[in-house]
């Protein structure tokens, strides 16, 4: 890529991707805010004009808005809590030799090739079903009242069945950052007279700072559009009303696109905020 | 203090005996080193002292007290690796205090020791940097100086050089011998370099798959090296080992005589051949010389600037005192 020549050679061949994903982004945006700025209601009367702010200010002022941004933020951060720890904890583990360990690692990255409407599916209505879930059976069996999941813990139970998803992501990724570390390190750490849990605390943990932030920074992009698994059990009742679930309600289930739009493109600014904090607070750790 | 003894000490992985039980003592304040070719169980045996491994059977006895199953932190030993192993995270100087750190000493006593181990390093600039920000000699000065903020009975250093480049390479090494004659600590130093060997150590010690060839001062393996092994291992460019004929000739199986004790010229000598490669130092110049009719090629050294050129037919006098002599088994005789 020395040459003027060869580098204008590179722009004329690169164009057509860029030129693609450009598109593919900004069309979809323009429409969104296109629509959000009209009063398009498709079964009652189609596309009624301008409609300036009306759509946003009526998103907000609803009742449903700070308590969906609030369930939103409430899964995405259990979500991670979750699978961080237990993601860190499992990558220790299988970072052990043993025997079997190729098959355990299959087994363990297998949950992430579920499609998330089918393991919401088992989810509840093998585990989480208070007459016949295998939770259910498990309480009866201790003699406790079988609990009702996704009514009476639903923010909880959707939190386990996406950090369920996303654990074996997050393991992965860890799993890697673990095998990368010097064990020249460990046993110069062990020299030193630190104990295991010192070891963990002072050499491991900050060599897997860096990919804990990146299972952080790509799970909370995806994590905030969760909806499947919100659609297959609690179709939003019970306080799991996420932005995205709102967003779908306003546009399918109240035919109102202009309103559902405005709820996009406040989404959008949620996701960018959230973005922007990460950042923030462990963005520092990608630059060393 | 720092007195080592290990009795029968033996290792195996697995059906695989890497080292065979030996017996070895390192005196208190001495500097010795672990010579031999790679895979020949140098490391494994200092990792054994360590406490990294578990001894298969044997004794290891540091200071008089049985230490065989005791962890390594409490061994009283500090170990400097080879990849240097530094914190990545840490600045230079909480890398040095770390050991400190885990021994629970006040934070006073912690800077006075990192303070006085990074002057004799030559470290002080350097303190709040991190390693990665560090060239590969000052990385090695880190790696020492969070070993004796320790104050331990021995340093173990495994192959601490080799990954520097040769010129650093001797300086580290004088650096290392210095910081021995002022410590006065028991050093064990492995390396497959023969010539840091030869320079640093009080004993060496001549590993061969897992088998101490022999022990002794670098004079003494030099002089009177105990089989062929040693023979071929210890000295540089590496002794002429000669079979057959020559060889009956000195009543023995093999002979053996180094570059340096052979004259050469151009008119006498008891062999005579063609100079092939010709290695010119300016001090020192080294011929390979072919078709001397006892053996495929003799290295031979001559003083200074001697003017031989590819080709030229030379004669070869080996000084008869500095031949060596080995059996069928490859013993001194």
């Amino acid at each position: 890529m020395a040459t003027r020549h060869s580098r204008s050679a590179a722009r004329i061949m690169m164009a057509p991707a860029v030129i693609l994903l450009l598109g593919w982004m900004l069309v979809p945006l323009t429409m969104t805010l296109w629509f959000s700025f009209r009063k398009f209601l498709p079964l009652r009367g189609g596309d009624l004009g301008w409609a300036g702010f009306e759509n946003y200010v009526r998103f907000v002022s609803s009742s449903s808005f700070w308590p969906s941004v609030q369930a939103t933020l409430m899964i995405v951060g259990g979500v991670l809590v979750v699978t961080v720890i237990l993601g860190v904890l499992l990558a220790l583990l299988l970072d052990q030799p043993m025997w079997g360990q190729g098959m355990v690692r299959v087994l363990v990255i297998a949950p992430f090739f579920v499609m998330p409407t089918v393991s919401a599916l088992v989810w509840k209505n093998m585990f989480m079903d208070p007459v016949n879930g295998v939770l259910a059976h498990l309480w009866k069996f201790f003699g406790a009242t079988p609990v009702e999941w996704l009514s009476q813990a639903s923010l909880q139970s959707i939190i386990l069945i996406v950090s369920w998803q996303w654990l074996p992501f997050a393991t992965l990724i860890l799993l890697t950052a673990v095998q990368s570390l010097d064990r020249e390190q460990l046993e110069a750490a062990e020299m030193d007279g630190a104990p295991s849990l010192k070891r963990f605390w002072f050499i491991i943990l900050p060599h897997l700072s860096r990919a804990i932030t990146v299972v952080i920074l790509i799970q909370t992009i995806f994590l905030l559009s969760i909806f499947a698994e919100i659609f297959v059990t609690t179709q939003g009742s019970f306080g799991t009303k996420t932005l995205t679930y709102l967003i779908f309600q306003r546009v399918l289930e109240s035919q109102n696109v202009g309103l559902g739009s405005a709820g996009g493109i406040y989404a959008i600014i949620l996701a960018n905020i959230v973005a922007l904090f990460l950042m923030r607070i462990v963005g520092r750790s990608l630059d060393a | 203090m720092g007195r080592i003894v290990l009795d029968q000490v033996s290792k195996s992985f697995g059906d695989v005996e890497v080292i065979p039980p030996l017996e070895l003592l390192i005196e208190d304040g001495e500097f010795a080193v672990f010579v031999g070719p790679s895979g020949c169980g140098k490391s494994t045996l200092l990792r054994l002292i360590a406490g990294l491994e578990d001894v298969t059977g044997g004794k290891i006895e540091i200071d008089g007290q049985e230490m065989t199953s005791v962890p390594p932190a409490k061994r009283g030993l500090a170990m400097v690796f080879q990849s240097y192993a530094l914190y990545p995270h840490m600045s230079v100087r909480k890398n040095i205090a770390f050991p400190l750190r885990m021994a629970g000493l006040d934070k006073e006593e912690q800077q006075r020791r990192v303070a006085h181990a990074a002057s004799v390093l030559n470290l002080s600039d350097y303190l709040e940097r991190r390693p990665g920000q560090l060239s590969g000699g000052q990385r090695q000065r880190v790696a020492i100086g969070r070993a004796i903020v320790r104050e331990p009975a021995a340093f173990l250093f495994d192959e601490p050089l080799s990954n520097l480049d040769a010129a650093l390479r001797v300086g580290m090494r004088l650096e290392i011998s210095e910081l021995h004659e002022r410590l006065g600590t028991t050093m064990i130093y492995v390396t497959h370099d023969q010539v840091e060997a030869m320079t640093m150590a009080d004993k060496i010690v001549v590993l061969n798959a897992g088998n101490i060839e022999q022990v002794g001062s670098p004079l003494e393996l030099y002089r009177e090296p105990r089989n062929l092994f040693v023979a071929g291992f210890i000295g540089s460019p590496r002794m002429n080992l000669i079979e057959g004929k020559e060889a009956a000739r000195h009543d023995a199986h093999a002979i053996g005589i180094r570059p340096e004790h052979i004259a050469v010229s151009g008119s006498e000598g008891n062999w005579s051949g063609v100079v092939g490669v010709s290695e010119h130092l300016g001090s020192d110049t080294f011929f390979h010389v072919h078709d001397t009719g006892v053996a495929e090629t003799i290295t031979v050294r001559a003083d200074g600037e001697v003017g031989f050129r590819h080709g030229d037919r030379v004669y070869l006098a080996p000084r008869q005192d500095a031949i060596h002599r080995f059996d069928a088994k490859g013993l001194r005789i």
